[in-house]
């Protein structure tokens, strides 16, 4: 376990209007990880599939473009774009609102091990600090802190990735959301800040954009006419294609296997 | 005076032989058993008494000592009331004691004297057999069942008609042993509408004797595939036919007339069953439902509201395919090689995977959960298919596939399945590979992906697993919201 004082932050946490006193740091990422350009990706612990899979991929491919993705190990959002960004080589950041020595929630005990591994798990609060409500708005500071860019995935009216948003928002860092449906209360918080003028998100490639980052050319995919078809279930599939039900499991199956198609209760989505 | 009949007392599924002694004594009148007769065993006295008399036989004066050697066996029930009446009366020589010992026997005795059925007939009469006992005496309505042992029925309706016949002046009378087939016609695929993925998973299940998991919203029709699996299953070998018979005889739910279970029997218990209901045991040692659904069925409608007891003992026997009750006086094994179906909500709500409601769970309480099922219990299935909610095009096709064609192709593939395992080509094992490095794939989840994608290959005719055969079955692996609360 390393600390950090105040004065050996990295320049953009150490900018914000109360950065912490002390910044406990442990796994095997080095120091220096912090200083380089990253992206908070946040949202809703209850999130729905889709959501879920946005996260994931948006950890992943922006990971894969040396981005390091910083996030809060919660349940739902969290943990996907955690999870996507440990799928690459790339790295990824998770903010504790307990103590250094915590794996909070106990579920995400294993994604903080794989974290640790090759990345930094970081924390204001020293061992044996226990996790508390009014913690976590704090965590979100630093989670907003860290990053130049901050992306809202899911949150529902009164979320705490909202938080999070406003605090990147007071700092003048720029802030992206994705829209959701407009019937859904998990789209509540973030359709509002999108009518308050936050930036749409509709692909990795803008948050790269906006780091001056190349993105990597789109993955060709090999003619699978499904890909067309999607968001659909796989009955929907047998309808359209007129295809053996065998036979479209097989096609959705090696397009998840290829990353550009997944599951989620049921309906296949695109992923790319 | 002191007289002799044998019959068979059942631990667990086992027949134990049991000598019914019969001694006579002057004195006081009065009857009493020993040999550690249970309550329902130790009321055969006044059945006994009543039954005689109602025969128009004389029941013994004096003093009467009903033995059931061997003293450390447990009896229990009303079966012995039979054997401790002939024994009685033979032993005041009403009917001839030689002939008697030639006959196992076992019967309730109804107080005007009629006999009555008893469950566990037919692995009484295997114990006769293995005795080299050629006949038991039973009620007339359990004949079929006995008859299944291989050993000749003497079937009865009243006390007395048994006593005439060992004295040699009454024939037997006839009866009928069935087909084997059910009564009633399973359930057919024909109403499932729609449904593609679903009945395709239930198809691979039965050629693969996979176990399956189906998840989904309510009203999608998870319960009404999963109650069409039997309908598809292949019928029962004969020796298959007869374990599964005399697990269902001791629970005593053997149709008399048609005796023999020659299909995949189906259970279904609710999900407020206990463990000792699932697994068997209680005080008298019974089956319990995973037992019942031995070579066949076992549904458990809504998983993830049993008690997770219950569903945490399902795991021996989905290993071992057998259960263990274990108790001081020892242990008893009871088959239970089954075929788990589970069906369940995907949260505590239902709305999850419906497009058109709202889900309200938090995520502690979806977390909870799933919670229910251990990534152990989880791990035991084989396919795990998401039942969204059909749309409006979907059910205004006509019916589906019948059960027919299905279970004969069912039948083909378990055929090929039994003579050569189709293997995977270098291009199959590759794709595994790839899925493997690429998904959240554990070890034993490669290996369910082998083994359904075996059974993809041989439902669809082929010698060898083709990368095809793996992408499918990869499809049907647990997801991962189920796997990452």
């Amino acid at each position: 376990m390393r600390v950090l004082r105040r004065r050996e932050l990295p320049p953009l946490l150490r900018a914000i209007h109360d950065p912490p006193a002390r910044l406990y740091l442990r796994g095997n990422g080095d120091v220096t990880l912090l200083a380089e350009p990253a992206v908070a990706i946040v949202g809703a612990r209850a999130c729905s599939p889709y959501g879920a899979q946005v996260a994931r991929m948006l950890g992943r491919e922006l990971a894969g473009a040396d981005v390091v993705v910083v996030s809060g190990l919660a349940r739902g959002i969290d943990g996907e774009a955690h999870r996507g960004a440990l799928e690459t080589e790339g790295h990824t950041v998770a903010v504790l609102g307990c103590g250094i020595d915590r794996d909070y929630p106990a579920a995400h005990t294993m994604l903080a091990r794989s974290i640790g591994e090759r990345s930094l798990i970081v924390s204001e609060y020293e061992a044996g600090v226990e996790p508390a409500p009014w913690r976590f708005p704090a965590r979100n500071r630093i989670i907003a802190g860290l990053c130049a860019v901050t992306v809202v995935v899911e949150a529902r009216e009164r979320s705490g990735a909202l938080i999070t948003a406003d605090f990147a928002l007071e700092e003048g860092r720029e802030v992206f959301v994705v829209p959701g449906e407009i019937t859904s209360t998990l789209s509540a918080g973030t359709n509002a800040l999108l009518r308050l003028g936050a930036t749409p998100l509709t692909a990795a490639a803008d948050v790269l954009e906006s780091f001056g980052i190349q993105s990597p050319p789109n993955r060709t995919v090999e003619g699978n006419p499904l890909l067309d078809l999607l968001p659909a279930t796989a009955d929907e599939l047998v309808q359209k294609t007129g295809l053996g039900v065998g036979e479209v499991m097989a096609a959705l199956a090696e397009l998840d296997v290829a990353g550009l198609a997944s599951e989620g209760d049921g309906i296949y989505r695109r992923l790319a | 005076m002191l007289a002799r009949a044998v019959t068979f007392a059942l631990v667990g599924l086992e027949p134990r032989r049991v000598e019914v002694e019969a001694h006579l004594q002057g004195g006081t009148p009065s009857l009493t058993i020993v040999g550690l007769a249970d309550r329902a065993c130790q009321e055969a006295r006044q059945r006994v008494r009543s039954g005689i008399l109602s025969a128009e036989l004389e029941f013994p004066g004096g003093h009467v000592t009903v033995n059931l050697a061997p003293a450390e066996l447990k009896k229990e029930g009303s079966g012995f009331d039979l054997p401790i009446a002939l024994a009685l009366l033979a032993a005041s020589h009403q009917l001839p004691r030689d002939r008697l010992a030639e006959h196992a026997s076992c019967g309730e005795l109804a107080l005007d004297g009629r006999l009555r059925r008893v469950g566990g007939v037919l692995a009484v009469a295997e114990g006769a057999r293995r005795a080299e006992l050629e006949r038991i005496i039973c009620p007339y309505e359990a004949c079929a069942e006995a008859a299944l042992a291989g050993v000749e029925p003497i079937g009865m309706r009243h006390l007395a008609d048994a006593v005439a016949y060992l004295r040699g002046e009454l024939e037997p009378p006839e009866y009928v042993v069935g087909n084997g087939k059910p009564r009633r016609r399973p359930l057919d695929l024909a109403d499932v509408r729609g449904q593609e993925r679903g009945r395709r998973a239930l198809e691979l299940a039965a050629a693969g004797r996979h176990n399956l998991l189906l998840g989904g919203p309510p009203g999608t029709g998870k319960t009404m595939l999963a109650r069409r699996l039997p309908g598809i299953l292949p019928p029962l070998e004969e020796e298959q036919a007869l374990e599964v018979t005399r697990i269902h005889s001791v629970a005593g739910l053997v149709d008399p007339d048609h005796p023999l279970i020659g299909y995949a029997p189906f259970r279904a218990p609710h999900h407020s069953a206990s463990t000792a209901a699932i697994v068997g045991g209680g005080p008298r040692l019974r089956p319990g439902e995973a037992s019942l659904a031995h070579r066949g069925v076992l549904l458990l409608d809504e998983l993830a509201e049993f008690q997770r007891p219950a569903l945490e003992a399902l795991r021996q026997p989905l290993e071992d395919g057998e259960l263990v009750v274990a108790r001081a006086a020892g242990s008893v094994r009871f088959p239970a090689r089954f075929q788990l179906v589970g069906t369940m909500n995907l949260c505590p709500c239902g709305a999850r995977g419906d497009p058109g409601a709202q889900c309200s769970c938090s995520a502690q309480r979806l977390a909870r959960y799933r919670d229910k099922l251990s990534r152990a219990l989880l791990d035991r299935f084989d396919l795990v298919v998401t039942i969204p909610r059909a749309r409006a095009l979907e059910l205004q096709g006509g019916p589906g596939e019948r059960s027919d064609p299905v279970r004969s192709r069912v039948v083909a593939a378990r055929l090929r399945l039994e003579e050569t395992a189709p293997k995977r080509t270098s291009a199959a094992d590759e794709l595994l590979t790839r899925a493997v490095e690429r998904l959240p794939l554990s070890g034993r989840g490669r290996a369910k992906v082998a083994g359904v994608s075996r059974t993809i290959a041989a439902l669809a005719g082929s010698d060898a697993v083709l990368p095809e055969h793996v992408a499918e079955a990869l499809a049907y692996r647990a997801p991962s919201e189920l796997a990452t609360p």
